[in-house]
């Protein structure tokens, strides 16, 4: 049974290493390492786009099933062909650059907003032993890495000459690097709890209970995690925090100018973005590939697309926020209580079992009610004028 | 001051639609979804478009004689009927050509209020679009004939009070055309 769960655990594994011994046969050793480099590359260059276009048909599925219709259901059984018939149309369109338009940039942002999204890959753990580039730094990396999806957002949105753009552009700017804050502060309990900055080794400190000490089942992970979802729901500008893509208020914000296949890469970012998100929300807090029974890249690529269905139902649920409430929620809620979760993370480090989980409980929840309260905005009450008879 | 619940029950709501879009039917809850052609809804006994003509048993036994009048009160002129002459050059009250522009005809349903033959009657055909216009569109007479069984089929109701008035119009002229035996004197 162990070794049946062995075999499938470590199948991608072994396939490459058996690829790779027989490449050792014929080429010389550093012609195996590169081919090494080139297999992951290309495993994870179809993985991304693979993902990115069946998570557009699982999207348009499950927002149907919560509108009470179908999702597309006609090419091929249940739509499953939908993405690929989608790419082709993709592929024919006409490729419109505005007349005013810096036409280099214009070019440029698509291209460049791809690839921080697949460098992120880089730093996933899919499953025991199959992380493409086990850094030392990959939380960090990964931090680094996904705030410069900023940058290729604005240069679409300035280059494009469209006053929809660039007010799309200015929110996204506004947003994005206000979400990184509670998003980078709610990741810290983590770090500081598995005292790495890997993601492989992040993973490892979550072993334990039969692969169930997940980092979720304590009060600061449960903190943590919530905030870390909300944030990275906004910082890949997904409903209900897509206010730089508005399409009932911005036309369809940054890309409004664009068309074809420059459109189709930075849809292909946006949801590369949601997956490699979830599959960090998963790492650092649902403990990765944890978990019993199942091959670890099950475990993983469950709790990825678990976390993805939630934010297609939050996208399915909520209307879109405010600029001002999208503001005051990063910094006046979730920033004090990523502070306050820290804080809580280490008082549970130095107080025996039974009094940590009362104390950061007792804190945790205490510190939400007072920052609801506190964020509540003064309406002056309606006066209402009674007319003399 | 709800702190965040409504946020859930939020949640709930969409939650439900979706377990319900999967268990339930379509009256209570479920998918709405018509899948069009594979499925469609039944049609209403009152629902009519385009008209067409009704013949008794075969073909040849057109009710139509061929008068022409819904031909001049037909408001946007679709309908051009010719009437069929025999050898000797006599018109035989029948139309030789019968046809309708159903890319001009506007379903007012005027032509089966003013036929005192009752032979033209609104069918419920919606499907009828066309690649041509001349070719698809223009309906000629043997396209729109139809049996009286076809229009006791379409329109239940009006197809029985029409057969029932052209049976009592018959056998009144049955009766008129065998005057009953005077009383005999005694």
């Amino acid at each position: 049974m162990n070794r049946i769960l062995g075999f499938f655990d470590q199948i991608f594994v072994s396939a490459k290493a058996w690829l790779l011994a027989l490449l050792g046969r014929f080429l010389p050793d550093w012609v195996v390492v590169l081919a090494s480099i080139v297999i992951s590359g290309v495993v994870i260059l179809v993985m991304g786009a693979v993902i990115m276009m069946y998570l557009t048909l699982l999207e348009r599925k499950l927002l149907g099933r919560i509108q009470n219709r179908y999702g597309p259901n006609r090419v091929g059984k249940w739509g499953l062909l939908q993405p690929i018939a989608d790419g082709i149309k993709m592929f024919t369109k006409e490729d419109i650059i505005p007349a005013n338009a810096d036409k280099i940039i214009h070019l440029l942002a698509p291209i460049v907003i791809v690839v921080p999204a697949f460098m992120i890959f880089l730093v996933v753990p899919f499953g025991r032993g199959m992380t493409a580039a086990n850094l030392n730094i990959g939380l960090l990396y990964f931090i680094a890495v996904s705030s410069v999806t900023t940058l290729p957002i604005f240069m679409g949105s300035w280059a494009s000459r469209n006053k929809y753009s660039l007010l799309g552009g200015m929110r996204t700017a506004a947003q994005m690097i206000s979400y990184e804050v509670p998003m980078t502060l709610s990741v810290v309990p983590v770090i500081m709890m598995s005292q790495s900055l890997s993601t492989n080794e992040i993973v490892l400190a979550q072993s334990g209970c039969s692969g169930l000490h997940w980092f979720i089942f304590t009060p600061w992970g449960l903190a943590g995690f919530i905030v870390f979802f909300l944030c990275a729901t906004a910082e890949c500008n997904r409903p209900p925090f897509d206010l730089p893509e508005a399409e009932s208020e911005l036309v369809a914000g940054f890309h409004t100018e664009y068309s074809g296949m420059k459109f189709a890469l930075f849809y292909m970012a946006e949801y590369m973005n949601a997956f490699t998100l979830c599959g960090i929300a998963a790492t650092l807090f649902l403990g990765g590939w944890q978990g019993p029974f199942l091959p670890s890249w099950a475990w993983f690529f469950g709790k990825t697309f678990i976390l993805i269905c939630v934010m297609i139902w939050f996208r399915g649920t909520f209307p879109r926020f405010r600029v001002d409430q999208l503001m005051g929620f990063a910094w006046k809620f979730l920033l004090p209580l990523t502070l306050i979760n820290i804080l809580v993370a280490a008082l549970w480090h130095f107080l025996p079992p039974v009094w940590a989980w009362l104390w950061s409980a007792l804190i945790l929840v205490i510190s939400f009610f007072i920052l609801v309260k506190l964020n509540i905005n003064f309406v002056p009450e309606k006066r209402v004028y009674t007319l003399e008879s | 001051m709800t702190f965040g619940w409504g946020v859930f029950k939020g949640m709930m709501v969409t939650l439900k639609n979706f377990v319900t879009s999967y268990a339930c039917k379509r009256d209570n809850g479920g998918i709405f979804t018509v899948q069009y052609p594979e499925e469609r809804e039944k049609e209403f006994e009152n629902f009519r478009n385009f008209p067409f003509l009704v013949y008794d048993g075969t073909p040849d036994k057109v009710r139509c004689v061929a008068c022409g009048i819904c031909e001049r009160e037909c408001p946007t002129k679709c309908i051009h009927i010719e009437m069929e002459t025999d050898a000797a050059g006599k018109p035989a009250r029948k139309p030789a050509v019968f046809d309708i522009d159903y890319g001009l005809c506007m379903n007012c349903g005027l032509c089966e209020e003013v036929c005192p033959f009752d032979s033209i009657f609104m069918d419920c055909a919606f499907e009828v679009a066309a690649a041509e216009r001349l070719d698809g569109l223009v309906f000629h007479k043997k396209a729109l004939l139809k049996s009286n069984e076809y229009f006791r089929k379409v329109r239940p109701a009006l197809a029985s009070a029409i057969d029932q008035k052209r049976k009592a119009a018959e056998e009144k002229k049955k009766a008129q055309a065998q005057p009953p035996e005077a009383p005999k004197p005694q």
